[in-house]
C-alpha cells in the first residue's frame, strides 16, 4: 500500500525554511509520499537535499523529488499578470511538489507534459507505474 | 605604485586586477562525467590528471581543486581558473546499490557515508563558485529534479552557467532533449572521455567566464 499525504500551502506558509523542510522530511520518513501544494524556494530545495543527506542511514535511503510547475513561457500576458499578483498576495501556490521516500519510490520521471511515479514492488522490486498526473 | 594598488584594493576597486582568474566548478548528478571532464581539461593544459574515475557512482566523494589552470583560445586570449571538481549531487544514496556492484558490505557502507558528505559539501560550495559547468549525461533524461535544483540555485545566485552534454560518443546520446529542457542556457555536446568537441567547450568557457 502506498500512502499519499496532501500538504496545503497554508500549512507551511508561515514556517521558516528549516521548519518547512523538516516538516516535509518527517512525513517522508514515515514512508508516506508528500503531495505539497506549491513549491519550495530554490534554496529550500537545496536545503532539503542537504538535510536528507544528513539523515541517511541503513533504514532511510533518501528521497525522490519532483516539482510540477506551469510553463510560464506558454502563458499569455493576462495569465502572467494574474499569476504574479496571486504570488504576491497568497505566496507561490502554483504547481505541486511530490516528495517520496526512496524505499517506496523507485523513480519519478518528469517531462514538460506529465509526471510518472514508479514505486518499488514489494515482491519483485521491479518498478511499477502507480500514478500519473497530467498538467 | 604598490601603495596605490593596496589602497584601491582596500576600496574594492582595482583597475590593475586581472579578471581572468575565476573559480570554475564542475557540478551535476553522479556519473555524468565531471571527473572525466576535469581530467580532460587538466591533461590538455597541464599534462596531468586530476581525479580518479569509475563506472560505479560516487567515485568522487570530496571536493578536488586544481589551481592555476591556464587555457588559451584561437585568438590567443588567456583564461586562468581554479578548477573545482565536486561530488555528484543526488537525493538518494543506498549502500545496497554498491553491494550490487561487487563491493563488500563494510566498504559499501563507508562509500555511502562518504557520498552523503560529498553531496553536502557540493551544495555548500555553490556559494563560492564564480562560474559553473553543469555536466549532464546526454544519454539520460535531463528532466530530473536534481538537475533543475542545481541550475535553479545557480540562477538564483547569478552564477554564469554552461551546460555540457557529455557522452556524445554514445548512440543513445540526445543533446536536443537537454537543449529543450534548459533553453535559457548554452549547451555544448562533448565526449570528455575521447576529447570529442572539447575545443567548442573551451571556446564556450571564454564566453561565460568573461
Amino acid at each position: 500500500m502506498v500512502t499519499f499525504q496532501f500538504i496545503p500551502f497554508h500549512e507551511i506558509e508561515n514556517l521558516g525554511p528549516a521548519k518547512r523542510v523538516n516538516k516535509l522530511l518527517k512525513i517522508v520518513k514515515e514512508n508516506k509520499i508528500v503531495l505539497m501544494e506549491g513549491r519550495l524556494k530554490k534554496q529550500e530545495e537545496a536545503d532539503l537535499i542537504e538535510i536528507t543527506m544528513e539523515e541517511i542511514s541503513s533504514k532511510f535511503k533518501g528521497i525522490e523529488l519532483s516539482v510540477v510547475y506551469p510553463d510560464k513561457s506558454k502563458q499569455d500576458f493576462g495569465q502572467k499578470v494574474k499569476g504574479t499578483f496571486a504570488n504576491i498576495l497568497l505566496g507561490d501556490r502554483q504547481g505541486m511538489t511530490i516528495i517520496g521516500p526512496a524505499s517506496v519510490v523507485k523513480k519519478i520521471e518528469q517531462n514538460p507534459d506529465k509526471i510518472e511515479l514508479f514505486t518499488k514492488d514489494s515482491k519483485t522490486t521491479t518498478p511499477t507505474r502507480r500514478y500519473r498526473k497530467r498538467k | 605604485m604598490g601603495f596605490f594598488k593596496d589602497l584601491l584594493s582596500k576600496l574594492k576597486f582595482n583597475p590593475f586586477a586581472r579578471k581572468s582568474h575565476v573559480k570554475l566548478g564542475l557540478y551535476g548528478p553522479p556519473n555524468g562525467g565531471k571527473s572525466t571532464l576535469a581530467n580532460r581539461i587538466c591533461q590538455d593544459w597541464l599534462g596531468e590528471e586530476m581525479s580518479s574515475v569509475s563506472h560505479i557512482a560516487h567515485e568522487t566523494r570530496e571536493i578536488k581543486i586544481k589551481e592555476q589552470v591556464n587555457i588559451k583560445n584561437k585568438n590567443g586570449k588567456e583564461l586562468t581558473f581554479s578548477l573545482v571538481d565536486t561530488p555528484g549531487i543526488a537525493t538518494r544514496i543506498d549502500y545496497e546499490d554498491f553491494l550490487k556492484r561487487g563491493m563488500k558490505k563494510k566498504q559499501a557502507k563507508e562509500r555511502a557515508k562518504e557520498a552523503t558528505k560529498g553531496v553536502i559539501d557540493s551544495i555548500k560550495w555553490l556559494d563560492d563558485m564564480e562560474c559553473v559547468v553543469v555536466v549532464l549525461d546526454s544519454t539520460q533524461d535531463p528532466y530530473s529534479q536534481v538537475n533543475i535544483t542545481i541550475i535553479g540555485n545557480l540562477q538564483a545566485r547569478n552564477i554564469p552557467v554552461l551546460i555540457v552534454a557529455n557522452k556524445v560518443d554514445l548512440k543513445r546520446s540526445n543533446i536536443d532533449v537537454i537543449k529543450a529542457a534548459f533553453p535559457q542556457y548554452e549547451v555544448v555536446g562533448v565526449s570528455a572521455k575521447y576529447g570529442k568537441h572539447v575545443e567548442d567547450f573551451y571556446e564556450m568557457l571564454f564566453k561565460i567566464a568573461k
